[in-house]
């Protein structure tokens, strides 16, 4: 008999502790994180072995709720104490979980050189367009005209375009998929948590009550219907150069990874080879 | 066999970090405070450690703090604009409690300063620099020698009491070099920090029964949550005041309760002084030579050298403000450590401060027509 699906995902859960959690109901971080447990659980990671690393914001408290080793830090710095903790323990899963203000406003920088190392990270961006924690303000990822606390005029500013920001810093896996694609999503991420280096996975969520009642689209539904019509498989778009939002594996190629570089300087170190020609 | 070796500060405190068991640093160049870098990019790799220059000071402290929470002992060096730039991640390692430690070459400031020249205006910043009330401990070496054992004491002092050590260095002792004996490894004091004896089912990262709880890094079967916020004895967010307080408490007691283990002090010719000159850092060998010139001229002059700026040596200072009929507080910046001594002397020594903030060392002069004053 097939299992129903929570089954897969409470062994993975600090159930008896943190529940019920503090996301709005409806938010796309709890389908963020259902979607991260399945896909742990189909590479079949152990949670001994799996660290969740976040920022700051509503995204920042999703490791409080899983059964792994969780750090939750600063606004804008989870990739740079989780590249601490990569090289301490290169063998260990390190999964990073930010905002889109996390990573790509106050921590822009650290996202920019994090992806530059290709430091083995499995990096989940929840993409709301907005500064959820906070309520409703501006983020870098906001649309061009669309409303914040801070942009009651309107945004004149330009969104950034997350994936293309890891694929030019040199991320060797880049993907994006939404909350309505949960499927897709899954998909990627167990991509992602399979790839040696630095890999992103960047997903559209809805921040309904920060972003989406600013914005006419006050309802969970309506935000997913928003993802559904904006967005358009990588390989379609391809063809017709459609202005929608690619989704799909947008970047998978093979580098080196900054752990098993840095053992390559170790054994150079201990051989005393200083200065001398790689 | 101990050698004698011609030493820098920055090799001294490299070394000695090295000593006490360092094997990770993070950090971003800074005069005067990049030859530490340098030195351990070289030597960690040999001792089968890792260096890592970041993108800048936040990440620094942040990928030390993530390094020590995987088990290695960490540190990082900076100087004033740096050092305030890692300000709020020194307040998430003494509110997650995990060791490590930030060397500060403090250079001539506010702002970009006088980055070649030496100054110690960043005392306050150490003790208060980071925001809400938290400990701390603060160590300050005078010389080479001092730059090794105190980096080693650093370590020894973070592990033992789960806190992010300061060690509050300056230019001149970073740069300066003199003839110094090491110990050998193996006759070197190395504290690690406790492991949990108990299953994970039992284990409380952040239990407040005792003053410092054991610290398991991760991977190691111990799966537990850390947090910058207020966190109950798990480690897990909590609002509730019966759970705030007792940390709070403890984080304190933690510090206090031990003193006599943290707080180190180094007095000279105090035995029959009239005048006690109370410094720290390069600027207690300006005051040692000044003791001695005004020794020479029959003045009755002893010299109180903090090693351990904070938690402040409130006792020693209680006692010599009762010894003594004046305090004299040389050091290169407009007062911070004078005003710590007027408030423990609470005026029953006259306390005065010989300063300089120009980017010059205080010459013994200066000090002896303070003290003939
Ligand atoms: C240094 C610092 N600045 C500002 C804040 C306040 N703050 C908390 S969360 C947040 C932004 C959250 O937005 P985002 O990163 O997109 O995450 P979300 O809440 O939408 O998941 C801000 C500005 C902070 N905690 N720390
Ligand atoms: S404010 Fe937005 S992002 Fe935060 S929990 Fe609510 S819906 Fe989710």
């Amino acid at each position: 008999m097939k299992q129903p699906m929570f089954h897969t995902i409470y062994p993975y859960l600090r159930a008896s502790k943190k529940f019920p959690h503090v996301w709005c109901p409806g938010c796309g971080n709890g389908i963020v994180l259902g979607s991260l447990i399945r896909a742990i659980d189909r590479v079949g990671l152990s949670k001994d072995n799996i660290a969740m690393v976040s920022g700051i914001g509503c995204s920042g408290r999703m490791p409080v709720y899983v059964d792994f080793n969780t750090l939750h830090t600063t606004h804008g710095r989870a990739l740079a104490f989780a590249t601490g903790l990569k090289l301490a323990r290169p063998e260990m899963n390190v999964i990073v979980v930010m905002g889109d203000g996390d990573a790509m406003a106050i921590g822009g920088n650290h996202f920019i050189h994090a992806a530059r190392r290709n430091i083995g990270l499995t990096v989940i961006v929840i993409n709301n367009m907005i500064y959820g924690m906070t309520g409703g303000q501006c983020s870098p990822t906001t649309p061009t005209g669309s409303f914040a606390t801070t942009a009651v005029y309107g945004n004149i500013e330009q969104p950034l375009d997350i994936s293309r920001m890891a694929e030019a810093a040199g991320a060797p896996f880049v993907a994006r998929s939404t909350v309505f694609h949960v499927f897709e999503l899954e998909k990627m991420m167990e991509k992602a948590l399979n790839k040696e280096g630095f890999a992103v996975v960047e997903v559209l969520s809805n921040c309904h009550v920060g972003y989406g009642r600013q914005n006419d689209m006050g309802s969970p539904v309506a935000m997913l219907n928003w993802m559904r019509e904006n967005t358009s498989p990588r390989s379609v778009q391809d063809g017709e150069s459609s202005a929608k939002i690619a989704r799909g594996v947008l970047v998978d190629k093979d580098l080196p990874e900054y752990t098993a570089l840095y053992d390559e300087v170790i054994k150079r170190a201990q051989a005393g080879a200083m200065n001398t020609p790689l | 066999m101990a050698k004698q070796r011609f030493l820098q500060g920055s090799e001294a405190c490299a070394e000695g970090a090295l000593a006490a068991g360092a094997r990770f640093y993070a950090g971003y160049p800074i005069t005067p405070s990049s030859e530490i870098a340098e030195i351990l990019s070289r030597r960690l790799p040999q001792a089968g450690g890792k260096f890592i220059q970041m993108e800048d000071e936040m990440s620094s402290l942040a990928a030390v703090i993530g390094a020590s929470l995987g088990g290695l002992k960490a540190m990082t060096a900076t100087s004033g604009p740096g050092f305030s730039l890692m300000q709020e991640n020194l307040g998430f390692a003494a509110a997650a409690e995990i060791p490590c430690v930030i060397v500060d070459v403090q250079r001539a400031g506010p702002s970009t300063g006088q980055p070649t020249s030496p100054a110690q205006g960043d005392v306050m910043q150490a003790r208060w620099g980071t925001h809400g009330d938290h400990p701390i401990i603060v160590l300050s070496p005078s010389s080479v020698r001092e730059f090794y054992e105190l980096t080693i004491r650093a370590f020894n002092l973070s592990e033992k009491y789960r806190s992010p050590v300061v060690l509050l260095a300056d230019e001149v002792v970073a740069h300066m070099r003199e003839k110094v004996t090491l110990p050998d490894p193996g006759e070197v004091e190395v504290i690690d920090r406790l492991e949990p004896t108990v299953p994970p089912e039992w284990y409380f990262p952040f239990d407040n029964a005792m003053d410092v709880p054991p610290l398991v890094s991760f991977g190691q079967g111990y799966r537990f949550h850390v947090t910058g916020l207020y966190h109950d004895r798990s480690g897990f967010p909590t609002m509730r005041q019966d759970e705030i307080n007792p940390w709070f408490e403890r984080v304190f007691a933690k510090i206090e309760h031990h003193l006599n283990d943290i707080v180190e002090v180094q007095e000279e010719m105090m035995e029959d002084a009239d005048i006690a000159l109370i410094s720290f850092g390069a600027s207690a060998r300006s005051a040692q030579s000044a003791m001695r010139l005004a020794r020479a001229k029959n003045l009755k002059v002893g010299l109180v050298k903090l090693k351990t700026l904070w938690p402040f040596p409130e006792e020693v200072v209680d006692r010599v403000s009762r010894k003594v009929g004046r305090i004299v507080v040389p050091e290169m910046n407009r007062g911070q450590i004078r005003l710590e001594v007027e408030r423990v002397a609470a005026g029953r020594a006259r306390v005065l401060g010989v300063n300089r903030y120009d980017g010059e060392m205080i010459a013994p002069a200066q000090i002896v027509n303070a003290i003939e004053e």
